[in-house]
């Protein structure tokens, strides 16, 4: 086993247990400076409202506790730093640290978002600038920077098109879905008040444009696109599809999740899109942080504009920019205070570090992706032949004969040092292996990559059983999911017995 | 370019592998009218050296320099470098929602401790993993009430901050939901009488904030027995966290929507921040965003996994219980570092110096004359002041003397002109908050 | 696992057997396999009108969520409140100890309408052979 494994292999590392369970009565990690002004009295100033003691079960533990803790705690987790995540529609692309500088500095980490207008001149010229950044890349008129992530985007895009409809006289009922939609999509329209109606997938995976010409009704607000779609493939009637949409007074939303296959190459303004939302921690290189935080703009087409979010950004004559909140057709806010400012600072470092050159980062996707497609392709069924752009998507079929599964070949893949790809997603590929390697892979992890690919594949076939119970080097084995949702245990409680931390 | 490891020959022989002759033919599913013969007019490219120089030039050009009185939802407070040295750390800032669980044991052990604290401090049963920010949650608390118990309609306080309220009424809109407003009594609390009237079977839940937007304590006990009389629920909203280390937890709600950015948060020009909903063990799976739960492996060892997932958008789809899916991990686990720092000790310490500083405050403002403190409710780390004039006006003033003044209630509260909501936290150092009391004086002594 | 032949079956996977105006409901043996372990199941009250062939409750496994649709209608008499906590009871013993709900019928002619254990047993073989195709 060792000599296939060459990216991965076993390492001590600490045990621990949680941090409540280090924590005795005494113990300070922090101290405040002393008080300059009277001490009040808490009794007197809060009444009832007093609580006498402090927040029990709170840690009471010191500074280099917490800093072991959390140390040994991260060293359990993969990561973009460590190695590849060739999860497919999440671009897990290099997180650049000039990025976390910046949004650090004093003058930007600092600023509260109700400070007047001429003390923030700093904060809106950069909103001001990423906005017209964006607006370059999606060949777009008008964007907002409010969403807080991928699904609020949607959620934006989704009630600016409603807006329109009604402003239009007629709502309208259904938004239709393609089967092979991210489920943040109808999640999504049902938020929105609309009807889902799911459109089947034609053969190679594409929208059914003769289908959907039979879906298009007066009772039709949208069609939720993701462009590529989410099995890698462009779809290539998006012009026709925009035009049957049209004709019917339905608008076209756009899911930009795939937005790293088209940066630089084309923009979706001119494909006919009239919505859509990116998401600045895949494109855009902003961290994934274990889940967060992201941020979802929403670029639009001009018929669009007025019901953006309020405030919108304005720039006078003297070039002083201005919040304005005085929109009547406004949708109004999805989130407080604006958007995630700090997560837009970095998107914005990483466009400014590559310039008109982020074309190439796009083009380093889709070699990357297709370099790994074209020496996987005899190994693992491919079940949808068109080109693939800056993902590709396998299905398990082969290695089922012998009851292997894409979850079982996934953690079996972590073994070999890397992170699973997606699996079981999108729906209308059973058993898919959705692989996205992004442009920050070096040669050199897509050969690792696709070595350990072709050896559990062999795995599957002459050792299933291998595959089956992997991954076998973790500090836990696969953990019981079923007992953690039949018995949800979701909060440390006092009565737990010592930590039992996994040796 | 220095984020891609390629080099040009590399390039060439891995077109050469897939049989392609140019990185164009991989783009031939694209039509060609569509595809761009320019590069985008983007500036750039910019060394490390010159972006770091671009922020820096913009950072130049915001507060620094100033005190600040404003809270209203956002709040300054100390933040330890050690949050930093933590959260900075590749494994944390780089990895991945910890959908493969063997290899995201850190990220799910810490979000299992942020559950944790957050029920501590609420007085909660059950916790997630955090929501975009606060008004978000509060939304989302509604939402859940209006599923558990099937009705429609809403009542919200009017101190709820203004914000919270728009986020909420944007949702509310689409989901035929009716929101119905009750007013604040001389007090500052929640006029318990408009309360009463306003309940009938048909109300899914109160939602009231504490401490309110005019920096008042609600009394929750009797808002509960009210509402729960009608068959309704109880939500509270808490946008400034750090006054649980003083206050008594919110025991009496069915919900809690809590905004975590006083734990460590930066105020970052408003984001990102960290919602967290918390509420009662038997309401759970109705409960949106992630949740970590513990388990065991075969070995017997523990270990923690996402849990219940099956209320969420990937599973549900349209009939999930929020469109969720990236929320605020890496600022819960922020907020999670802040407080082990702090510690019990260290928050109720901390608690105390922000209430000791806003009385100190409050004292020394109500010296000048004309300046009444408007409402009698004991209150945390903010207050309402009512001026004899325009605080817009003032706080012009207060600028030239380098002081951002407080919140400018009227704009928000067209009955309250005159009135503005002051912030001080245990970061306001004696001397401005004496500097800012000068400087009000001089400024309700200019001439009108 | 022998499908009871007393029971009927539905094309969805679930059965039904009848005693008197009583009808007892629950999935089958092939139902809970395709699931994997049960964690939660959303059953109604009793007194709640069910339809036939409209879904009355749900099953959840850790990945996965599936309607249970009503084969015969009538109002719900009983509930099985064991399985709150002990659903894998529906892994188990999913056509006896595994059963859902209880039904007072209101058209005791829909049973005839269902299939019995050999016809059943016939479809899933049906149904498998498309499934590995």
């Amino acid at each position: 086993m060792t000599d296939k494994i060459k990216k991965a292999t076993r390492h001590t590392n600490q045990n621990e247990g949680l941090i409540f369970e280090k924590s005795f009565p005494g113990k300070r990690a922090f101290e405040l400076p002393p008080l300059d002004v009277p001490n009040a009295d808490p009794a007197q100033a809060l009444g009832v409202h007093h609580r006498n003691e402090g927040v029990e079960g709170f840690p009471e533990v010191s500074e280099i506790e917490v800093i072991r803790h959390f140390t040994r705690l991260s060293t359990w987790n993969y990561a973009i730093d460590l190695g590849m995540y060739p999860l497919g529609s999440c671009t897990m692309k290099y997180n650049p640290r000039v990025n976390e500088f910046v949004a650090r500095l004093e003058g930007l980490a600092t600023e509260h978002p109700y400070q007047p207008n001429e003390l923030s001149q700093g904060c809106l010229r950069i909103l001001h600038l990423l906005e017209k950044c964006l607006l370059e890349i999606t060949g777009m008129d008008a964007v907002t920077l409010q969403p807080a992530a991928g699904a609020q985007g949607e959620l934006v895009g989704l009630l600016l098109i409603r807006a329109h409809h009604t402003k239009n006289g007629n709502p309208r009922k259904k938004v239709l879905i393609p089967d092979s939609a991210h489920g943040t999509n109808p999640a999504t329209a049902v938020i929105a008040g609309y009807e889902v109606e799911n459109i089947k997938s034609e053969a190679q995976g594409q929208v059914d444009v003769a289908k959907l010409r039979d879906h298009v009704t007066p009772d039709v607000a949208a069609l939720m696109v993701t462009n590529p779609s989410t099995l890698g493939i462009f779809e290539q009637r998006i012009p026709e599809i925009a035009e049957i949409l049209h004709a019917k007074g339905a608008l076209l939303y756009m899911d930009g999740a795939n937005m790293n296959a088209l940066t630089g190459i084309t923009r979706p303004g001119d494909l006919g899109v009239d919505v859509m939302h990116l998401n600045l921690h895949k494109t855009f290189s902003t961290p994934h942080g274990g889940g967060g935080p992201g941020a979802g703009p929403v670029a639009m087409k001009k018929i669009l504009e007025p019901f953006r979010p309020v405030p919108i950004l304005l720039e006078k004559e003297n070039g002083r920019l201005v919040r304005e909140f005085n929109r009547p057709d406004s949708i109004g806010k999805v989130k407080a205070f604006g958007g995630n400012f700090g997560v837009l600072v970095r998107a914005l470092a990483y466009i400014l570090a590559y310039g008109p050159g982020v074309r190439q980062a796009t083009e380093d996707a889709v070699l990357n992706a297709n370099y790994i497609r074209k020496h996987l392709e005899g190994v693992f069924d491919l079940p949808y032949s068109l080109p693939s752009m800056h993902e590709v998507v396998f299905s398990d079929a082969r290695q089922k004969k012998n009851g292997v599964n894409t979850m079982d070949i996934a953690k079996r893949l972590i073994d070999y040092g890397f992170h699973p790809y997606t699996t079981a997603f999108p729906l209308i590929v059973p058993g898919a292996l959705m692989i996205e390697p992004t442009e920050s892979e070096s040669r050199e992890e897509c050969d690792l990559f696709i070595d350990a690919m072709r050896a559990i594949a062999e795995e599957a076939a002459n050792t299933p059983e291998l595959v089956k119970t992997a991954p076998h080097t973790t500090r836990v084995r696969r953990l019981d999911e079923t007992a953690a949702a039949r018995k949800p245990v979701l909060r440390w409680q006092p009565s737990e017995p010592r930590s039992k931390a996994a040796d | 370019m220095r984020y891609l490891p390629k080099s040009p020959a590399e390039r060439r022989e891995m077109l050469a592998t897939i049989g392609a002759t140019s990185i164009d033919d991989l783009f031939a599913s694209i039509p060609e009218r569509y595809r761009l013969r320019e590069a985008l007019k983007l500036p750039g490219p910019l060394s490390e050296a010159e972006v770091i120089d671009f922020f820096k030039a913009r950072a130049a050009e915001n507060s620094v320099g100033h005190s600040s009185f404003l809270g209203a939802g956002v709040y300054n407070h100390l933040r330890s470098v050690v949050t930093d040295a933590i959260i900075q750390r590749g494994e944390f800032l780089t990895s991945y929602t910890p959908y493969q669980a063997e290899i995201a044991q850190g990220t799910l052990q810490a979000i299992f401790e942020f559950q944790t604290l957050m029920c501590q401090l609420t007085g909660q049963e059950v916790a997630n993993a955090s929501m975009y920010d606060g008004s978000t949650a509060a939304t989302e608390a509604v939402l859940m009430a209006e599923r558990l118990t099937g009705r429609s309609r809403i009542l919200v306080a009017r101190s709820v901050h203004p914000e919270y309220r728009e986020v909420l009424g944007t949702y509310a809109k689409n989901s035929g939901l009716h929101v119905d407003e009750i007013g604040y009594a001389a007090d500052g609390t929640l006029d318990r009488d408009a309360l009463r009237s306003a309940l009938k079977n048909d109300v899914a839940v109160v939602l009231v904030q504490s401490p309110n937007f005019f920096g008042a304590i609600e009394s929750l006990a009797p808002l509960a027995e009210a509402a729960h009389a009608n068959g309704a629920l109880l939500a509270v909203a808490i946008t400034e966290a750090v006054s649980l280390g003083a206050v008594k937890a919110p025991v009496d709600a069915d919900i809690v929507a809590m905004e975590a950015q006083s734990f460590g948060l930066a105020p970052s020009y408003g984001g990102p921040f960290a919602g967290v909903v918390a509420t009662k063990e038997k309401f759970v799976r109705q409960m949106p965003g992630r949740l970590a739960g513990q388990t065991i492996d075969a070995a017997g060892n523990r270990g923690f996994v996402l849990t219940l997932a099956t209320r969420e958008q990937h599973i549900r789809r349209e009939k999930a219980t929020s469109n969720i899916c990236t929320n605020q991990a890496l600022c819960a686990l922020a907020a999670t570092v802040h407080l082990t720092l702090l510690g019990k000790e260290g928050l109720r310490e901390m608690a105390q110096q922000n209430l000791s500083k806003a009385q100190f405050a409050l004292a020394e403002l109500e010296k000048i004359p004309g300046v009444r403190r408007a409402f009698a409710a004991p209150f945390f780390n903010e207050f309402t002041i009512e001026l004899p004039r325009s605080v817009k006006l003032v706080n012009a003033y207060l600028l030239r003397d380098k002081v951002v003044g407080p919140f400018v209630l009227g704009q928000r509260y067209p009955e309250l002109t005159k009135h503005a909501l002051v912030c001080v936290t245990e970061t306001t150092p004696r001397t401005d908050i004496e500097h800012f009391a000068a400087s009000l004086r001089r400024a309700l002594e200019q001439p009108l | 696992m022998a499908y009871p032949t007393d029971y009927r079956y539905t094309k969805d996977h679930e059965w039904v057997q009848v005693n008197g105006d009583i009808a007892t409901v629950g999935i089958t043996d092939h139902a809970q396999h395709e699931l994997g372990d049960v964690v939660f199941v959303e059953l109604p009250v009793p007194g709640v009108q069910v339809v036939a062939g409209k879904t009355f409750g749900t099953v959840e496994s850790v990945k996965a969520v599936s309607d249970i649709y009503a084969p015969v209608s009538g109002e719900v008499t009983k509930s099985n409140g064991d399985l709150q906590n002990a659903p894998q009871r529906i892994n188990e013993d999913p056509h006896a100890q595994g059963w859902l709900i209880k039904i007072h019928l209101s058209n005791p002619a829909e049973v005839n309408a269902l299939m019995d254990a050999a016809a059943y047993e016939a479809y899933i073989a049906t149904q498998s052979k498309e499934a590995s195709a």
